[in-house]
């Protein structure tokens, strides 16, 4: 028997299993290190707990809630279910629990607290869970009965993903091209279930290009080509971000020369264009030079995707001195309370609002069409989230496109979708 | 019981998690709020119009996008008996099993059949027999690990099976 070398998702999977190696298709039980929900997710795996008779969860530290999608409250439905993970919070005496005034959205607040370090599994109830791939991580998301499970057992079953190999080549050269073009880019050619129950693992020289907010938002939508997790060796850039708020010991992992993928896909950064991804699916992508003309109603700038610092400083160095479309509302939306203070030392908040834009506290809201800036029928948003499906961010006859946050401020300037280049030439 | 007969949906490929039960109604897990809502942006007033039994039938990469068991749980509480599809995306595939929504995989029998047909699936032998053209199709078997899972009825108690929580 010839046995081949293994993929980082299969080590850290072989790892958490107990066993020395496994082989993609195997169904394994795996210990996770982070269990993650949310106020929508949350109260459901809350009352599967209390049904399967557990008492107290596996490890108060390792158990993870975050009130994000409709909070602050939106209503009173939501802060029951807010209150519903607040409780079982305090009651369980997690370590890792969030109020506002504390929280951000779960995916840019894990990482910067810390909480998730490479060579962890880390299961979540939320799609995005995979954002996490960035850090050298195995992250997936699953349903609420699972973390439920995973609450009381400290374990999850999960099918080991064979692994596509993504090969990023070359140096983005055309201006403003960020991690979310690659990976739209990507899903432009896959498909939205060409990666489907896959990993996909970025690799190659392209990767020393992208900072590390430009991997989280790649990571983040592998869940869009349908992957079980995106995922990214640990190198220079992740020593730099985990310095000083990982403080657990942590393994990284690389995958071995003769390790076996199901497919090989290559892409050359240096020729990529900022991509926009047309209504309803994130596989519809252009090159921004081929959008033609799209009048937009709404900009949105935020999100697990990209609502993060290097986000928000990319929107405020194309809004500087402009103003907002006078037929168009402008939301920002930073990651978390960290973000936003940095957002307030660094000059950020006042570029936004002195362009007539929003500035808001933490939140999911808009992304998913929970508040803060839901679509009326007809109505069109370029936003930097992650799905444009029918009516995601509002009515079910509203529209949503994706794009990158410096296409998306270009736009809100012109009230149609745009290049940065068309605002920045005056400069 | 492991065998389904019911009046065929016909849907699409890549029906997603807001399209079988939208965001704006999570505020709110219980069945009676989910069943109202559920896929009713994709055949509008969807509850008004089914049947309890009635079998979904869907194209590839059903229930793609958001983890939100809200999802199978709406249309199991809708009173679908059995979905059938080309290809399920993954959380879905694994939530619909986690909570005893009975789902079977055909790659070809999606082909053959349409709203308002009559279908026989059986899950466990493993076939699709459409009763108004009398065509039968083979569908993907699970594995073991998940068939245990199926057994149980859902993932709960599955877990309750072999773990005992002493608090």
């Amino acid at each position: 028997m010839i046995i081949v070398g293994m993929t980082i998702t299969e080590k850290i999977l072989a790892a958490h299993a107990g066993i020395e190696r496994v082989r993609s298709g195997e169904l394994i039980n795996a210990k996770v290190d982070v269990v993650l929900s949310n106020d929508i997710t949350g109260p459901v795996a809350i009352n599967e707990f209390n049904k399967l008779g557990a008492k107290k969860v596996f490890d108060k530290s390792k158990v993870v809630m975050i009130p994000d999608h409709f909070s602050p409250a939106k209503d009173i439905k939501s802060a029951e279910q807010c209150k519903a993970i607040r409780d079982f919070a305090r009651e369980q005496e997690l370590t890792h629990y969030y109020e506002v005034g504390q929280m951000g959205i779960e995916h840019c607040l894990l990482p910067e607290l810390g909480i998730v370090a490479p060579g962890d599994l880390v299961i979540g109830a939320d799609s995005h869970t995979c954002t996490y791939g960035a850090l050298g991580a195995f992250a997936t998301g699953v349903g609420s009965t699972d973390v439920a499970a995973a609450m009381a057992t400290g374990e999850v079953w999960l099918r080991v993903p064979e692994t596509i190999k993504v090969v990023l080549k070359g140096k983005p050269t055309q201006p403003w091209v960020v991690g979310k073009d690659v990976i739209l880019a990507l899903i432009g050619k896959i498909g939205v279930d060409g990666a489907r129950y896959q990993a996909l693992e970025f690799v190659g020289e392209g990767l020393e290009h992208l900072s590390m907010d430009s991997r989280f938002s790649m990571a983040n939508m592998a869940i869009e080509a349908g992957a079980k997790n995106g995922i990214m060796a640990f190198d220079e850039k992740t020593r730099d971000y985990v310095k000083g708020r990982v403080n657990k010991p942590f393994v990284f992992y690389h995958s071995d020369p003769d390790a076996h993928y199901a497919n090989e896909i290559e892409m050359d950064l240096s020729q990529l264009k900022p991509q926009v991804a047309f209504p309803h699916l994130p596989s519809n992508t252009r090159n921004i030079d081929q959008v033609g003309t799209v009048l937009i109603d709404q900009v949105v700038i935020g999100s697990c995707t990209n609502g993060r610092l290097e986000d928000m400083r990319i929107a405020a160095q194309v809004l500087k001195g402009k103003k907002v479309h006078p037929y168009l509302r402008l939301i920002v939306i930073p990651g978390t309370q960290a973000i936003y203070q940095q957002c307030i030392n660094e000059g950020i908040v006042d570029i936004i609002i002195e362009a007539g834009g929003v500035f808001s506290t933490p939140t999911c809201g808009p992304c998913l069409g929970g508040y803060m800036g839901i679509l009326a029928k007809g109505e069109k948003a370029l936003a930097t989230t992650n799905r444009n499906f029918v009516g995601r961010m509002g009515d079910p006859e509203s529209e949503v496109y994706l794009s990158n946050p410096a296409v998306a401020a270009a736009s809100a300037i012109k009230g149609k979708i745009c290049s940065p280049e068309e605002v920045m030439e005056n400069d | 019981m492991t065998k389904y007969i019911g009046k065929v949906w016909r849907v699409g490929d890549d029906i997603d998690t807001d399209l079988i039960i939208a965001a704006r109604y999570l505020n709110d897990a219980s069945e009676e709020n989910l069943k109202k809502h559920c896929l009713e942006d994709v055949i509008p007033d969807f509850i008004g119009k089914i049947q309890k039994g009635d079998i979904l039938v869907a194209g590839k990469n059903f229930g793609c996008g958001s983890s939100r068991e809200h999802a199978p749980l709406a249309i199991k509480a809708a009173g679908i008996s059995c979905v059938v599809a080309q290809s399920f995306a993954r959380i879905f595939y694994r939530n619909a099993i986690n909570i005893g929504l009975p789902i079977i995989t055909s790659e070809e029998a999606v082909w053959g059949i349409s709203t308002g047909d009559r279908i026989e699936v059986d899950v466990n032998q493993g076939y699709i027999f459409n009763m108004e053209t009398g065509e039968e199709y083979e569908t993907e078997t699970f594995p073991p690990f998940i068939q245990e899972i199926i057994k149980a009825g859902n993932l709960l108690n599955y877990v309750k099976n072999r773990v005992k929580f002493n608090g």
